[in-house]
């Protein structure tokens, strides 16, 4: 690279970092004070686009960018008054899965508005064309976007130093308990706060539109980069976002520059996990005040009853009947069914009782997948062989990443394990001569006496309910009971002599090992495998099979994946804005009960 | 009308839409609506309209044609319960549809698993034909490599020696790339290849991509990007210049799904493959758009087309293969001369590729949005490799 040429891709990355820096902000404010993690973050930005390419052509760009930011940050003032502040009191993860049927909605809402066709906004005036830098020219617009963050980062400190409702927001960051007990009205600055963060990402996305077009897929695109900037700043830190933008966008420019675009991939998430390997609480976050989260709240597990047993056995029985009746479709179904659910309760026994968040256990799933997949066809492996022995990919990888993760909490750990998810997705689809790349691995049938729908029902439903039984079962034996321990009370924990580390770690080994058996089940189930299996969207799903079913309940996230499952199965069948409507069940099931499912039938079964 | 005839209206409605019902042949049709919006909404209204032709013409076979479309979520995981779903539930003849490469390939693979011909309609990928082919399979739209053969003899002509490249990272890209690498240097020995870049998909860097390709001081760039991030592409190279006296070769940006969102920033003069359909003026082209303009009040795309000429092909094989048997319906898919409106095309024997072709051409501006000028008609059958070349790949 030339002298000019890095001066250029140093602009290209302050400009990124700039943009980066605008959505993230909103976000780390919101999770700062309110600890809400907002998935919808992406959504409002994506609105905000929307909002300023429809206004321009009536109100001019300049005036449309702060019109689209005040409305979206009323929108989130709404959001917030409406449907977040009756969850305040739930667990706390029921917010993120409110704000997950958010995206489902206002995507369908933005298609429905605007249609499905990619919308380009027009140039900014004024700043419409491009200025000579070092021989080159450079977009007038991008100059303002790299003013546009530091000035934003001022203005928040300002806000936050100088501003007596700053001070209650830092305040209530610190330490909400405290900040209540002083008499803060917590509701208000909630509601304010969730406003500002709403307004941020809209105006983030309006000053997008003249780099890049309003697009339906932008919410996921922008969440998840908002989320590793938030993460690598520190939670809570807005100076400390700015300096991961900063971080990251030079690092993709020059990745770029270099002619290292496929590292762009992963980039990001490459950076968040050293940085986090390195830093646990981020570059500039702190360590949080002691965690007085849900975990201390919640009630030890009873034994179940035996009525509940019967109940449970009753249902495999049941399960097990079901070829007599219907050899079709029905087996299909229940086939996914019994995947996702062994995949969610393998995600809860982590979450739940493990105490540690995951936003990437697809990556075991996938792994397991891709293991089948592998020694199926790359390793001419027979069939039964490859499926008993795939799963030890994913437990192999759970070892390596669980190694790093369990040195972590919160929801640094979770994005620790989404970082080596993406990382892990990554290899998977770039790796074209040996995991297929982007297609994927095609042709993975089992054969000969597992061929038919029914035998592979079979196996699957003997798999799923001896490892669901096998991982509750777990559950109550010394070591699930120190893992509870060192969830519950990780200094008491140790106090006793539990290493609680070593505890989590293999907390974690167990179950990536089961969501491998998942995942290799699944291979084999649907004969093709692509890198989707260890995406992002797939971890979603499992946290909102476990989150819809109940967090603090074992058979909660049995019910959750089959809910899940049978919703997408019957919505999307003939019903145009499908997402909405499963976005609108969550809503309405989230607001009735926030004790998810599992919570529903464990109410009624002590009235 | 009398009550008692309204109910007997009713009554022979209700007797002749389940007779219908009983009768119809019926075709399962999966498709990822939801992912892809912008080519598959006019897609679908595609198949609806040949749909109505089809048993407005009293059917095939004496029977009514029935489509079940099904939302395959964009995953072939998904796919392939929905395609199980319509066939183990509803008892569908034939499969039909999908978008993304990875998709059709699941779902053709399944297909052949489960002994059901599936007309793949759109995904672009050489595999689905070739490395992973098989009998039950048939690919309607002219595949990647078709496409990016399309284009070298223009980029050959035209004696550019540095050249430069830009695809999305992944399949499609990466062999639009490759493809574009062996024909170039097969049709033009000296031509050199300066910078390559991959960006991932729908998350292109717009600006330091054009800052690296311009610093390679490229004479022609190759690109096969497509929608947002070919929008990008665009707007950050007008700006930065990358384009002025640099030749540009862009795989499907003449489609209207993608030229259409271009508007004021049409780069002028740009190679690409695409659908003019204002300026085509052969007998089955004009008919196609009077009758999708009076069905739907609204322009064809090119999704409109695939949509409309895959449920033809569908009712064509019905017709050939005189009922729904799985083997007489590969008999007749093989071989199987139509006519679209593109023109008459032929479904390969071969490799059950068929030879629709597409239109090449250069990007203009007219009145602040885009068209394609130059523009001539390529049959797909001229740019396919030789027989024993796709014997070879086709391993069955």
């Amino acid at each position: 690279m030339s002298g000019s040429a890095v001066l250029l891709q140093f602009l290209n990355g302050l400009a990124s970092a700039s943009s980066l820096f605008l959505v993230a902000a909103g976000l780390s404010l919101i999770f700062g004070v309110t600890r809400i993690v907002n998935f919808a973050h992406g959504s409002l930005f994506m609105l905000g686009m929307y909002l300023a390419v429809a206004l321009a052509p009536h109100a001019g760009f300049w005036w449309s960018v702060p019109l689209a930011a005040l409305a979206v940050g009323a929108l989130g003032a709404l959001i917030e008054a409406l449907l977040l502040r009756r969850l305040y009191a739930a667990p706390e993860l029921m917010q993120l899965l409110a704000t997950f049927a958010l995206v489902l909605i206002l995507r369908d809402a933005a298609l429905w508005a605007w249609g499905p066709e990619d919308l380009l906004g027009p140039r900014a005036p004024g700043l419409d064309g491009a200025v000579r830098i070092a021989g080159s020219r450079f977009p007038a617009y991008d100059l303002f976007i790299i003013g546009c963050g530091p000035l934003v980062l001022g203005a928040l400190w300002l806000l936050l130093r100088r501003t007596r409702w700053g001070t209650l927001v830092r305040a209530a960051t610190q330490d909400r308990e405290m900040a209540g007990a002083l008499g803060v009205d917590a509701r208000r600055l909630f509601g304010g706060v969730f406003a500002l963060g709403a307004l941020l990402a809209g105006l983030g996305g309006a000053l997008q539109i003249p780099r890049e077009p309003a697009t339906l897929a932008v919410d996921l695109q922008v969440i998840s980069d908002a989320f590793v900037v938030v993460v690598v700043g520190g939670l809570g830190s807005i100076p400390g976002a700015f300096l991961a933008a900063l971080l990251i966008g030079e690092i993709k420019a020059f990745c770029i520059g270099l002619g290292y675009s496929e590292f762009t991939l992963a980039v990001e998430f490459v950076v968040m996990a050293v940085v986090l390997v390195l830093r646990p609480w981020g570059l500039l976050g702190r360590a949080p005040a002691p965690v007085r989260g849900p975990g201390a709240h919640e009630p030890p597990l009873a034994l179940p009853s035996r009525s509940a047993l019967g109940a449970l056995a009753a249902v495999a029985l049941g399960l097990c009947a079901v070829p007599l009746l219907s050899g079709g479709y029905a087996l299909v179904l229940l086939t996914d069914i019994l995947l996702f659910a062994l995949f969610a309760v393998s995600l809860h026994f982590l979450m739940g009782p493990g105490g540690m968040l995951s936003f990437g256990h697809a990556a075991y799933f996938g792994l397991g997948a891709y293991g089948a997949g592998l020694l199926l066809l790359k390793g001419g492996a027979p069939m039964a062989a490859a499926l008993l022995a795939a799963p030890l990919l994913a437990l192999l990888a759970a070892l390596v990443f669980g190694w790093f993760c369990v040195r972590l909490s919160g929801v640094y750990l979770a994005m620790l394990t989404l970082a080596f998810a993406q990382i892990a997705w990554s290899v998977v689809h770039q790796w074209n001569a040996f995991t297929g790349g982007s297609n994927g691995l095609i042709g993975i049938w089992p054969d000969g006496w597992l061929a038919g729908r029914t035998a592979y029902y079979y196996v699957t439903l003997g798999a799923c309910v001896a490892g669901i039984a096998a991982m509750w079962r777990v559950l109550y034996a010394p070591f699930g009971y120190a893992l509870r321990a060192g969830r519950d009370s990780p200094l008491r924990a140790d106090a006793i002599g539990i290493d609680v580390r070593a505890q989590q770690w293999a907390g974690f080994v167990f179950a990536g090992l089961f969501a491998g058996i998942a995942g290799a089940l699944y291979a084999f189930s649907k004969g093709s495998i692509s890198p989707e299996t260890l995406s992002v969207p797939r971890s979603v799903d499992g946290l909102v099979m476990v989150l819809l079913g109940g967090l603090h309940t074992l058979t909660g996230p049995v019910w959750g994946a089959a809910l899940f499952i049978w919703l997408q199965d019957s919505l999307s069948r003939g019903f145009d804005y499908w997402r909405a409507a499963i976005g609108a069940v969550i809503v309405l099931l989230v607001v009735a009960a926030p004790g998810g499912l599992g919570g529903l039938l464990k109410a009624r079964s002590a009235r | 009308m009398r009550p008692a005839r309204l109910v007997a209206c009713a009554a022979a409605l209700l007797c002749g839409a389940a007779q219908a019902q009983a009768q119809a042949v019926r075709i399962g049709e999966l498709n990822s609506y939801k992912t892809f919006p912008a080519f598959l909404e006019p897609y679908k209204k595609g198949w609806q309209l040949a749909l109505e032709e089809v048993n407005a013409a009293g059917g095939v076979n004496g029977r009514p044609l029935e489509v079940i479309s099904r939302e395959d979520g964009g995953t072939p995981g998904e796919a392939v319960r929905v395609a199980e779903e319509l066939l183990a539930r509803e008892r569908v003849a034939m499969l039909m549809g999908t978008f993304a490469s990875h998709v059709g390939l699941a779902v053709a693979n399944l297909a052949a698993r489960r002994k059901v011909v599936f007309v793949a309609a759109e995904p672009l990928t050489d595999k689905i034909v070739w490395e992973n082919g098989n009998r039950y399979t048939f690919r309607l739209r002219p595949s990647t490599y078709m496409q990016v053969a399309m284009l070298v003899p223009e980029a050959a002509r035209l004696k550019k020696r540095r050249w430069a490249i830009v695809v999305p990272n992944y399949e499609y890209g990466q062999s639009a790339a490759d493809s574009f690498r062996k024909l170039l240097r097969a049709a033009q020995p000296d031509a050199q290849f300066v910078a390559e870049q991959a960006p991932a998909l729908g998350k292109i860097d717009a600006g330091a991509v054009v800052q690296a390709l311009a610093d390679a001081r490229p004479d022609a760039i190759f690109s096969a990007l497509f929608a947002a991030d070919l929008q990008k592409f665009v707007r950050e190279g007008n700006l930065r210049g990358l384009f002025r006296g640099t030749a540009v070769f862009n795989l499907l940006a003449g489609e209207p799904e993608y030229l259409d969102t271009l508007h004021a920033e049409t780069p002028a003069g740009w190679w690409v493959t695409g659908y003019p359909w204002r300026q085509i003026d052969t007998p089955a082209h004009r008919a196609f758009l009077a009758a999708y303009r009076a069905r739907w009040h609204e322009d064809p795309r090119l999704g409109s087309v695939v949509g409309y000429a895959a449920l033809h092909t569908v009712a064509n094989a019905l017709r050939r293969a005189g009922g729904t048997d799985g083997e007489k319906l590969i008999a007749a898919l093989e071989g199987l001369r139509m006519s679209t409106p593109f023109g008459p095309i032929e479904y390969r024997a071969l490799d059950h590729q068929s030879t629709m072709g597409a239109y090449v051409g250069q990007l203009a501006q007219r009145n602040g949005e885009g068209v394609m000028v130059n523009w001539h008609f390529a049959d797909g059958a001229d740019y396919l490799p030789p027989d024993d070349v796709v014997r070879a790949l086709r391993k069955e």
